[in-house]
Formats: C-alpha cells, sequence, structure tokens
C-alpha cells in the first residue's frame, strides 16, 4: 500500500476529488496548509509599506491505496491539480505497512 | 463664550445634543479604527485604551477640566480659572451662548476624549497599561486643557487675541495629538521588530467600518462646532463631506500611482486625512477650499506616513502622518482659502486678505505644536522613570490581550494565542520597503 500526499492549489480541490472519485477511490483526507515552493509568497502594500509574505495558503490531500493503482492516482491527481502557473504543488507517495479499519478491527488492503 | 442669552433655543439644543452624542461615538469608531490595524494579539488593548480614555477623561473634565478650558481667564489668555471645578455653579438653567452650559460642557468634553485616544495610535502594542491610565488624566490637565482655553476659552490668546481660526479643532485636537503621539513614541522607542517584521493590519474591514463611525461622527464634531442649528452648521456639515471625499480620492490617487493598488486601508486613511484637515477649516472656507483642504490632506499624507521609516521613529499607526500633518495643512490653508461670508470678517490669501491670516495661523500651529510636543515629552520621561512606561518584553512578544487583559479577541482554537498559523508566521525575516 502506499500513502500518497499532494499540496495544491486549494481551487483545484473539487477537480482532484472528482478525479479520485472517478478512479474508485474510496476515502481522502484534506487539512488546510500553506508553505512555499521556488515561487516564495507574495507582496502585500499597507499604507504605501510592502510586505513580503511567504507562506501561501494550499490544501493538503491525503490518500492510501493499493500499490496497483498508485501510479494511476498520482497521474490523475497531476492531471487534475495542473494548471501550467507557478505554484501548482507537488504529490509524493510512501510505502504503508499497516492500515486498520478502527470500526471493524480489518487489516490490510480490506480496510481500505 | 459666556455671553448670556435669556434662555436657551431649544432648535440650538436639539442640535447640540444630537451632535455631542454624534462626537461621543467618535472613539469607539476610533477603537474600531485603530483596532483592526494591529495584530491580532494585542487589538483588545488597543480597544481598551480609547474606552478608558472616555472613562479617565470623563472624571478629570468634569473635576477641573473644564473649568480651567472654559471657566473665565485667569492668566492673560493662558488657562482658565477655578470657579467651577466640580461642575460648581452650573445648573439646568445656566445658559452658553443659546444652549445650556453644561451641554456646551459635554459636547467641549467629548472632543477632549477623543484626542486623548487618539494619541494611543502612536504607542500601539507596548505602552504599559498601568502607565496609559496615569498618562490619560495628567495629559489632559496638562495639554488639552491649556490648549483648549487658548483656542476656544473666553479671552484666550489665540482666537480672541490673536485672531488666529480653528473652528472644530485643528489645533487643540488635531495638532495636539499628532505632536503628542510623537512625543510619546520617542520616549517608548520602536515595537519589537520593527522595520524587520511584517505588522499588518489584522482585520481591515474592522478598519473600514471604525473609518465610517469616524465619518459619522464628525458631523457632529465640525457641524455641532456652529454651536447653533444655523446656515454656519450647514456649511461646516456640506464641506467635512467634500473635504472627506477628496482626501480619500487623493490617497487611493497617489497608491495607484506609487504602488499599482488603490487598498482599502489607503481608502480609510485619506478619508480620514481629508477629515482632520477640514476639522478646522469646516467654518471658515469656501467649497471649493474644502475640496482642496481635503485633496491636499489626502496626497501629502499618503506621503508622510513613511516618514516613520526613514526617520526611525515607531509611530505605530501614523497618529503623525494623518493627525499632525492633516492638521498643519488644514490649520495653515485656513489662510489661503478663508471667505468673509463664512468668517464673517477674517479673509484668506486667495479671497484679497493678504498673507496676515496666514501668518497667523502659522504662528498658532508652530506654538501649539511645540507645546504639546515638550509637555507630553516630560510628562512620557517622568511615567518612565517612576512606574515604567512600556509594557515588559514577554508582554510585547506574546501580546498584550493575553498577558494584560488575560483574554485573547478571537478563538482560532490553534494554537490557543488567538492567532492562527497563517497569520501569526508571516515572514520573519521580511524587508519593509516604504515606496514615498
Amino acid at each position: 500500500m502506499k500513502l500518497i500526499t499532494a499540496i495544491v492549489k486549494p481551487y483545484r480541490l473539487d477537480e482532484v476529488k472528482n478525479a479520485l472519485q472517478e478512479l474508485g477511490v474510496h476515502g481522502l483526507t484534506v487539512s488546510e496548509a500553506s508553505g512555499y515552493g521556488r515561487q516564495r509568497g507574495h507582496t502585500e502594500v499597507y499604507r504605501g509599506a510592502e510586505y513580503q509574505v511567504d507562506l501561501v495558503p494550499k490544501v493538503r490531500i491525503e490518500v492510501v491505496v493499493e500499490d496497483a493503482v498508485a501510479e494511476d492516482v498520482i497521474d490523475a491527481i497531476v492531471k487534475a491539480a495542473h494548471t501550467g502557473k507557478i505554484g501548482d504543488g507537488k504529490v509524493w507517495a510512501l510505502p504503508v505497512d499497516t492500515v486498520v479499519r478502527v470500526r471493524t478491527g480489518e487489516r490490510g488492503p480490506d480496510a481500505l | 463664550m459666556t455671553l448670556a442669552a435669556a434662555s436657551a433655543d431649544t432648535g440650538d439644543t436639539a442640535w447640540l445634543l444630537a451632535a455631542t452624542a454624534l462626537v461621543l461615538l467618535m472613539t469607539p469608531g476610533l477603537a474600531l479604527f485603530y483596532g483592526g490595524m494591529v495584530r491580532t494579539k494585542s487589538v483588545l488593548n488597543m480597544l481598551m485604551m480609547s474606552f478608558v480614555s472616555i472613562a479617565l477623561v470623563t472624571v478629570v473634565w468634569l473635576a477641573a477640566g473644564y473649568s480651567l478650558a472654559f471657566g473665565e481667564d485667569a492668566a492673560g489668555g493662558l488657562i482658565g480659572g477655578l470657579d467651577h471645578v466640580g461642575m460648581s455653579g452650573l445648573g439646568p438653567d445656566s445658559v452658553q451662548g443659546t444652549v445650556p452650559t453644561v451641554l456646551f460642557a459635554t459636547f467641549q468634553l467629548t472632543f477632549a476624549i477623543v484626542t486623548a485616544a487618539l494619541v494611543s495610535g502612536a504607542v500601539a502594542d507596548r505602552a504599559k497599561f498601568a502607565a496609559w491610565l496615569v498618562f490619560v488624566p495628567v495629559w489632559a490637565l496638562l495639554v488639552y486643557v491649556p490648549v483648549a482655553h487658548w483656542v476656544w476659552g473666553p479671552g484666550g490668546w489665540i482666537l480672541e487675541r490673536l485672531g488666529a481660526l480653528d473652528f472644530a479643532g485643528g489645533l487643540p485636537v488635531e495638532i495636539v495629538s499628532g505632536a503628542s503621539g510623537l512625543a510619546l513614541c520617542l520616549v517608548l522607542g520602536p515595537r519589537m521588530g520593527f522595520k524587520k517584521d511584517a505588522m499588518r493590519p489584522h482585520n481591515l474591514p474592522m478598519v473600514m467600518l471604525g473609518a465610517g463611525l469616524l465619518w459619522f461622527g464628525w458631523f457632529g464634531f465640525n457641524a455641532g462646532s456652529a454651536l447653533g442649528a444655523n446656515g454656519l452648521a450647514a456649511a461646516a456639515f456640506l464641506n467635512t463631506l467634500a473635504a472627506g471625499c477628496t482626501g480619500l480620492l487623493g490617497w487611493l490617487f497617489v497608491e495607484q500611482k506609487r504602488d499599482g493598488h488603490p487598498t482599502t486601508l489607503g481608502a480609510a486613511s485619506g478619508a480620514v486625512a481629508g477629515l482632520v484637515a477640514i476639522t478646522p477649516s469646516c467654518g471658515s472656507v469656501s467649497l471649493l477650499g474644502a475640496l482642496v483642504v481635503g485633496l491636499a490632506a489626502g496626497v501629502v499624507c499618503s506621503y508622510a506616513v513613511s516618514w516613520k521609516f526613514k526617520l526611525n521613529y515607531d509611530d505605530s499607526l501614523d497618529v503623525v502622518g494623518v493627525h499632525l500633518v492633516g492638521g498643519v495643512i488644514g490649520t495653515l490653508l485656513i489662510g489661503v482659502f478663508a471667505v468673509e461670508s463664512m468668517t464673517g470678517g477674517a479673509e484668506g490669501l486667495l479671497y484679497g486678505g493678504g498673507l496676515a491670516q496666514l501668518g497667523k495661523q502659522l504662528l498658532a500651529v508652530v506654538v501649539v505644536a511645540a507645546y504639546a510636543f515638550g509637555v507630553t515629552y516630560g510628562i512620557g520621561r517622568l511615567i518612565d522613570a517612576t512606574m515604567g512606561l512600556r509594557a515588559t518584553e514577554e508582554q510585547e512578544q506574546t501580546g498584550l490581550d493575553l498577558t494584560v487583559h488575560a483574554e485573547t479577541a478571537y478563538d482560532h482554537g490553534v494554537l490557543g494565542h488567538g492567532a492562527p498559523v497563517s497569520s501569526s508566521v508571516v515572514s520573519p525575516a521580511q524587508k519593509v520597503t516604504p515606496q514615498a
């Protein structure tokens, strides 16, 4: 199993969610995040004084999937989140040892 | 000022009652205006400095302030007497002009309140609250009250003897608050992180609401200063509206040219700058004059707020850039735009009056600014040497809301201290680049 984490622009969240549903991914976790990549943040102006704000708002999407579909899921997220403009985000995958469904105690792929 | 009519005029009294309530509303409005401009961690402290000024100034005003400002002159136009200490000798039947004396005293009290509250903008985020509680009454008696007597008191040297004009308080309110704010922030020193950290306004809608309430109250401030329901009040009212508008537009114009963005903070600041400048002049200038006074204030003040970065004094919320500079502009321009139909005598440069009036205005500005700066600096140093004027480093770092008042303004439920990660972690090593 793989944990796939995606940091994307907040307004692409719906697109990513729909793409994952089409692939048959049952569940996902979304959290608000902030940070910056190579483009850094943005500039704000207050009474003529400019402030460079580093951390820009993002959403973090996390899904755990079976190894076999991991590449397809990554591709789907990248396609849905892509705008071609700076700040589109990142997607990465990590191996997952164990998953347990709290309600039933099922383990492994059955728990997904 | 003490010429007694047989009895109060009901129309004048009704208008002044309403105007007094309007001016009192300016202080809570100012609290929101200032409160929105500080960071999340000290917004309640900022609100408190205004609200507590209402209570402190009212008490000292009733005790002795009114008598010293508006009692019979006791020393060559410099200070009033003690005849009305504790408001003694004044009852419901006492009349000042065409309004009850107690109403006149209350109307003037609201001016003293908002002036004290204005000073707090210069010391935001770092003044010790207990020191503010001591500063306000002492300052009101030693700085505001004498200047109010000079300008409006019976026999006051500025208006009655020198002949300089100030309709609604450019000298005692705007210039005094600006010069006092400058003095106090010099004693206090800059906020931790000044010119290094971003200190963004935490709530601009709150700033806009505060500016709106200030503007609303300002009609009572300026039109109420006619002390009657009459044509002069109406003219002052219209001038006030006109100057606020051109001030707003002037500031936005500068921002668009300089920064490429017309901002909400700029709109609020520009309107206030225009209103500040028309305060002394609303009862003496033509409508054209009012439009120019507002525009000049909007344009000049939008540059003046960056002086603090160049000259290295941390006037946190730009009391100097907006109130001192705006007040000077408005007071001086009386010497240019005064018209006989408004003043009943004096005329400005543009209307054939020559340089005489401008000279009188300039002298009044210099003396009042120097007096307010000097005495406030002295009070500030004295408080600093005895009880301390500045909050501790820990209080300032954590925020005065939590450390002084044991409250936080917002429950964001993230880090506990009332601030979400996204608003508290703003670029620790950021440049602050004033564009002007």
